[in-house]
């Protein structure tokens, strides 16, 4: 997968030590690929459109407006004093203002990104829950019913559209059986009812003592973050799978076993504590894969989070809510695959190359 | 795969595939197509997904022959229509053939899966060959460059990519790709790297043969391998991505039978009509499964090593 810094050995940093010198090249990769990333927002938001003056002044307005925004968005300037000024918003959180919603984009973001982390963070970890035991189970029972099961989840979970399950599993959950609440965070008249402090629901009303408005919240939840989570379990169970039956055919298992080490000591203390460290790297790509692969999710759902509020904007031509999105939602995905491959580096010692 | 016909002088042919010492260029690469055939021929896995692929292409090339409309022009008296003998798989709100329309769509599937390839493969190869072979700064450049777009959010990249070309479906197409290359980029480096001082290598430079000519003709056509088993097997998440772009209303739009936007024409029917959503997301998850079924075998046939099972 995206292991981003498998190179660091022939970075520029030959001649400091080991740890030290994978970390800075680390983070040398980091900062280009931020680089990377808005280089790439800037040429979608400034450059390929035809003229951005006219996206925002109208086909109408005079000359003397036109040139007046021309120079305050820098435009006579060179390319690269664009760029340069374009990152110096970013870094104040500057995103532009929304045309949609004509507030700061920021502003939006902050309204809208902790709906996506909860349905994300309660996909990851329904996903690690049962698929890090059944990766576990299905490569202790190399060739039964259960390894098929997990090699089955994880063709399906590579192949069934999301959306679609998504829409069927809402006709028959919502539609058909009535047993969970549909499209939507909460109620209609539950709206607003809690003080958002947090962002993410469960927690706020369970901090109001608002038990009503938990169960609600927890009905409404419970299909899209199942469906997020299925994909996230297909994923983890087959890597733990294969991690796991890595790690059974070696040599020190075998000690263990002769040396008379009970058979659920061998598989968790022994193959299982080896597997853990490349574990958290595929849960930290799992969970950033399901950030930004919620969109089609949040769709189905009608789930107010950053895919709902990227996709609403897209189609009211609302370029700088798209393009803070797409920055802000990169950067968590960009960085949450670093600190994963970080974590990885500093508790395997074997990585540190 | 390579085409065989065992029924006509079966012996003769096989006699000449399988014989241990191959008279000229040809008859080596056709004797290495047929024994990767036999691999893949006993591999069931490998068996249906390529079954599922062939049926795709089948109905692709032959859509006209298959159906009875183009599944384009409206006919209302008969929208939403359950199954039925007529039209298999019932029709839509516009009374349009569902069935049609996916035989059609099919069309559209393996165009994106054609356009995706042509574009991913020779820039991946361009940029793996030329930082593997040339080494030194080259390579810390170009990798440093694939580095970046290995580490970008796909989807959201390819939204914001699409939002900016304008709805389409070659605009999605070219999208996806953009975000697509860069694993195949560091395959082909790391393929590179095993061979590059092998001495065949050494032999052609030695003939005075042009880094081009070397790359092209010498380094190129062993990382083909490594390569299109990757390829199939990503093939089903690009389909995926396309579909999902088609069901945003981003990529292919309303008239055209692109599943993904098939999906999301019929999905304020999905409670009453369910089959008119629900037909498409079934295609798409057959040829998606198809592909990876594909790759896996592949996998297992051309390149056993990497096997994980």
């Amino acid at each position: 997968m995206a292991n981003t810094t498998s190179r660091a050995a022939t970075g520029p940093f030959l001649s400091l030590p080991g740890p030290v010198k994978s970390i800075l090249n680390m983070l040398l990769t980091l900062v280009l690929t931020f680089v990377g990333l808005t280089a790439v927002t800037f040429t979608i938001g400034r450059v390929m459109p035809a003229d951005p003056v006219l996206a925002i002044v109208g086909d109408r307005a005079s000359q003397e407006a036109y040139d007046k925004v021309y120079t305050e968005m820098g435009l006579d300037r060179p390319i690269y004093a664009q760029y340069g000024r374009y990152l110096v918003e970013l870094a104040q959180g500057d995103l532009g203002t929304s045309v949609m919603t004509s507030r700061p984009v920021i502003e939006d973001i902050k309204r809208f990104f902790p709906a996506t982390l909860e349905l994300a963070t309660i996909a990851t970890l329904m996903g690690v829950l049962i698929g890090v035991p059944m990766g576990v189970w299905a490569a202790v029972n190399q060739g039964r019913l259960i390894d098929h099961v997990v090699r089955v989840l994880g063709l399906i979970g590579y192949s069934v559209p999301v959306f679609w399950l998504g829409m069927v599993a809402l006709l028959i959950f919502y539609g058909n059986l009535g047993w969970v609440a549909g499209p939507g965070r909460l109620d209609v008249y539950f709206d607003g009812v809690v003080e958002p402090v947090t962002g993410f629901i469960l927690i706020d009303a369970a901090m109001a003592g608002e038990w009503d408005i938990f169960d609600n919240a927890v009905s409404h939840l419970i299909l899209p973050a199942s469906i997020l989570g299925a994909f996230a379990l297909a994923y983890i169970a087959r890597m733990t799978r294969s991690f796991m039956l890595d790690q059974l055919n070696q040599e020190y298992i075998l000690t263990a076993r002769v040396k008379g080490v009970s058979e659920p000591g061998v598989v968790w203390r022994h193959a299982f504590r080896n597997v853990l460290v490349q574990l958290i790297t595929i849960i930290g790509l799992t969970y950033a894969s399901l950030l930004e692969g919620s969109v089609l999710t949040e769709t189905v759902f009608s789930w107010p989070g950053i895919g709902q509020y990227i996709t609403t904007s897209l189609f009211n031509a609302d370029m700088s809510a798209v393009l803070g999105g797409t920055v802000v939602v990169g950067t968590c995905f960009v960085g949450i695959n670093m600190l994963s491959d970080l974590l990885y580096k500093l508790v395997d010692p074997r990585a540190r190359t | 795969m390579s085409e065989t016909t065992p029924t006509s002088g079966a012996a003769g042919l096989r006699g000449w595939l399988l014989s241990p010492s191959p008279g000229s260029t040809l008859q080596a690469r056709c004797q290495r197509a047929y024994l990767g055939w036999l691999a893949l021929r006993s591999n069931p896995i490998a068996m249906t997904g390529l079954f599922i692929v062939g049926t795709l292409v089948f109905m692709a090339i032959f859509a006209p022959l298959l159906t009875a409309t183009n599944g384009l022009k409206p006919d209302l008296p008969n929208r939403l229509q359950p199954f039925s003998a007529e039209h298999w798989l019932g029709t839509d709100q516009l009374g349009r053939d569902i069935y049609d329309r996916i035989v059609w769509g099919s069309r559209i599937t393996l165009y994106i899966v054609g356009l995706v390839s042509v574009i991913v493969v020779p820039i991946g190869l361009a940029i793996g060959t030329i930082a593997g072979y040339m080494g030194g700064w080259v390579d810390n450049a170009l990798m440093r460059f694939t580095d970046i777009f290995l580490a970008f959010p796909r989807l959201i990249l390819a939204l914001a990519l699409v939002a900016a070309l304008g709805p389409g479906l070659e605009n999605a197409v070219l999208a996806i790709a953009l975000t697509t290359w860069s694993p195949y980029a560091r395959i082909a480096r790391a393929e590179v790297l095993t061979i590059r001082n092998s001495e065949y290598i050494m032999a052609a430079q030695a003939q005075g043969a042009s880094t081009f000519r070397i790359l092209r003709r010498h380094i190129v056509p062993m990382c083909l391998a490594s390569v299109i088993i990757r390829l199939t097997l990503d093939m089903a998440g690009i389909i995926l991505t396309a579909a999902g772009l088609g069901f945003l209303g981003l990529g292919a739009q309303p008239p055209s039978p692109e599943w993904g936007a098939m999906i999301s024409t019929g999905r304020q029917l999905l409670l009453d009509q369910w089959w008119v959503p629900t037909v498409p997301g079934i295609a798409i998850f057959l040829v998606s499964l198809g592909f990876c079924l594909l790759g896996d075998g592949l996998r297992d046939v051309l390149d056993p090593k990497s096997s994980d099972t």
